[in-house]
């Protein structure tokens, strides 16, 4: 079943198939991203209660998916690397955790926007918002443990245990920051209520999420291809290519 | 057998691959025809280790220390330690904590272990470092007794064994950039 | 030389050396439930002595404290057997490491969990709690303060190799610990109401047991990787 991801324990073959997704993710970001912007942000009926400060939706929520989404691939990720003991997935690991990282800062930083003309504070202790800070906590909680490593043979595996343990600790976190929240703020109006969404702001709002999964692969992609270069420097294909190049 | 190379040559790190502790870039470690990844646990009743740290508690005395090392061996814990401890000259020293004792008793203590095991395979890493003549005489002799009963040892070390030990073979790591 | 495998003697052996190490050095035991008392005496100082609102942020105050507590002894669980090579001599033996592990957590829960546990009622006489809150905060220590060792001890087998892993220890395990602290704050507060907090502690139970199963084999893997 699983004998199709053996080839790509090669760090060149690896390597070769980042090349070959590569430019696919980068033409899905580029034309998604393109019109994605211009429809949400031009186009896209202003909203009767937010007039236009609603419109940062259109990075926001994008941003907050791909975080969580971020997260399950590094820890889906990291099972390959600890059960099939494959290097590849390690690297994975650590290329998509800075990115990820980056994309739940963007969903704070625009929530947190978002909430100065709808709350009239920059920060509340909204459920969203909180959930996201905790995140944000555990992606640089692996981020540091691999830094904190100078062996990164042991470094890549530390990560992947810890984005393990995350992974299964995120759905209680989720859970208990929403159940917390309620409890202490019980009549706050969430933010997004997905069932009252109109059509003319929802489509707009999909394309910037398959814009942004783009963006996120492409990006986690180009990591990994240096990743992979980085700990292959002394192979011989590794040589030959930069002697072409 | 005996591993010989310069200071930085990477016996440590062999040995702790063979033990189990590291994993080899390439490759794979087999004992009795089978990689010991496979069945670790099965490959450590055979094994026993002794590394630069001993694994000799400093707060413990010799006895609690050597107590512990056997529960968690599982082997029996009522055998006459008193008087193997006398054998390796800690006479008086049983009770004391052992960072009270000076190197080579602590390595002594630490070195017990090879009386009180049944394992085929030591990997010890410099295990006559800070001990004196008669320490490494007695310890070659032990040795001997295990080689006899048809173990094996694998070990590092900067002292010449030639004289002693007629089978042995000697592997020589070299340092590369 | 006969080996008689016993899980039960590897268990308490591991247990009992932890235990054994502690009373010989005592401050290792005294010092947590010190620094928790001192903690907890900085509270009413900053935020003024007033009984209803201590008796409202103690929970909140308790149970950081407590978070707090556990870290201290948290970096210490592995750093002796990491330096000496007793780790080794574990991962070595032919017992399956999760159950060495569990000796080890569970070592470290009666050094610094219950001690926690059994002075609440002076917390609580500090914080202005009543004996419904005592009762219930008794029981969230309880069911939570292992919690917090199991999860804690994920964080430092994977930082015991470091030279500086103590602060990032706590960096990797604080933001697990957020759900036991909020559903412990809550069932104490739900008590305050005299309003029935089982659901709390259930919950609290059933995250406890997940963590008895699968704690031991994440640090196991950890101090694997720490050893390598």
């Amino acid at each position: 079943m699983w004998k199709w991801l053996h080839p790509y324990a090669k760090a060149d073959r690896a390597y070769q198939l980042c090349n070959t997704l590569l430019p696919y993710f980068a033409v899905i970001t580029v034309v998604f991203m393109i019109i994605g912007w211009i429809w949400g942000l031009a186009y896209a009926p202003a909203d009767y209660q937010q007039k236009d400060s609603y419109r940062i939706i259109f990075i926001h929520v994008p941003s907050a998916i791909l975080s969580m989404g971020a997260y399950s691939s590094m820890a889906i990720a990291a099972v390959i690397a600890l059960v099939w003991q494959l290097r590849n997935a390690e690297l994975a690991v650590i290329a998509i955790a800075p990115v990820g990282a980056c994309v739940t800062a963007i969903a704070l930083i625009t929530g947190a926007a978002w909430g100065k003309p709808m709350w009239g504070a920059w920060w509340v202790w909204d459920a969203r918002l909180t959930s996201e800070l905790i995140l944000l906590f555990l992606y640089l909680g692996v981020l540091s443990l691999y830094h904190a490593f100078e062996d990164k043979k042991a470094a890549g595996r530390a990560a992947s245990i810890l984005a393990i343990v995350g992974v299964i600790n995120l759905p209680i976190i989720h859970f208990s920051v929403e159940w917390w929240n309620t409890l202490h703020q019980g009549a706050t109006i969430t933010k997004f209520d997905t069932k009252a969404i109109d059509s003319s702001m929802f489509w707009p709002l999909m394309v910037n999420i398959v814009a942004f999964a783009g963006f996120v692969g492409m990006v986690t992609l180009m990591r990994l291809k240096n990743e992979i270069l980085q700990r292959e420097k002394h192979r011989p294909w590794v040589r030959q290519l930069l002697n072409r190049g | 057998m005996q591993l010989a190379g310069p200071n930085g040559a990477g016996k440590t790190s062999l040995l702790r691959i063979i033990a189990g502790f590291s994993t080899p870039d390439e490759g794979q470690v087999m004992w009795q025809g089978e990689s010991i990844a496979k069945n670790y646990d099965e490959f450590a009743r055979q094994l026993l280790f002794i590394g630069h740290k001993t694994g000799v508690n400093s707060q413990l005395s010799a006895i609690e220390n050597l107590q512990f090392w056997l529960q968690i061996q599982g082997y029996n814990t009522d055998q006459d330690l008193y008087s193997l401890l006398a054998k390796i000259g800690l006479v008086g020293l049983e009770d004391v904590p052992v960072r009270t004792l000076s190197a080579g008793q602590q390595r002594r203590v630490a070195l017990i272990r090879l009386w009180l095991n049944d394992a085929k395979l030591w990997v010890l890493d410099e295990p006559f470092t800070a001990l004196d003549k008669a320490g490494i005489a007695f310890l070659q002799q032990r040795f001997l007794a295990h080689l006899e009963q048809g173990g094996s040892i694998l070990l590092t070390t900067h002292q010449d064994l030639t004289t002693h030990f007629n089978e042995l073979q000697t592997v020589t790591l070299e340092y590369r950039h | 030389m006969l080996r008689q495998h016993s899980y039960w003697q590897l268990f308490s052996a591991v247990c009992k050396k932890d235990l054994q190490l502690a009373f010989r050095q005592r401050a290792e035991i005294v010092n947590p439930i010190l620094f928790f008392l001192i903690v907890i005496t900085l509270f009413p100082l900053a935020i003024g002595p007033e009984p209803g609102l201590l008796s409202r942020m103690a929970p909140g105050i308790i149970w950081v404290a407590a978070l707090l507590s556990t870290m201290l002894g948290l970096d210490k669980l592995f750093r002796d057997d990491y330096h000496d090579g007793s780790l080794e001599q574990l991962i070595a033996s032919s017992y399956p490491l999760p159950l060495t592990v569990l000796g080890k957590v569970v070592a470290h829960w009666i050094i610094t969990g219950l001690p926690l546990v059994l002075m609440t009622p002076l917390f609580a006489l500090l914080l202005n709690l009543d004996n419904q809150a005592l009762i219930a905060t008794v029981l969230t220590l309880l069911l939570g303060t292992p919690l917090l060792s199991f999860i804690g001890a994920i964080g430092a087998g994977l930082t015991v190799g470091l030279q500086k892993g103590g602060i990032l220890m706590s960096l990797l395990v604080l933001p697990l610990y957020i759900p036991v602290l909020i559903f412990a704050t809550s069932a104490i507060d739900t008590s305050t109401m005299s309003l029935d907090y089982s659901g709390q502690l259930a919950i609290l139970g059933a995250m406890l047991v997940i963590a008895i199963i699968s704690a031991p084999i994440a640090i196991s893997s950890a101090l694997k990787v720490s050893v390598s």
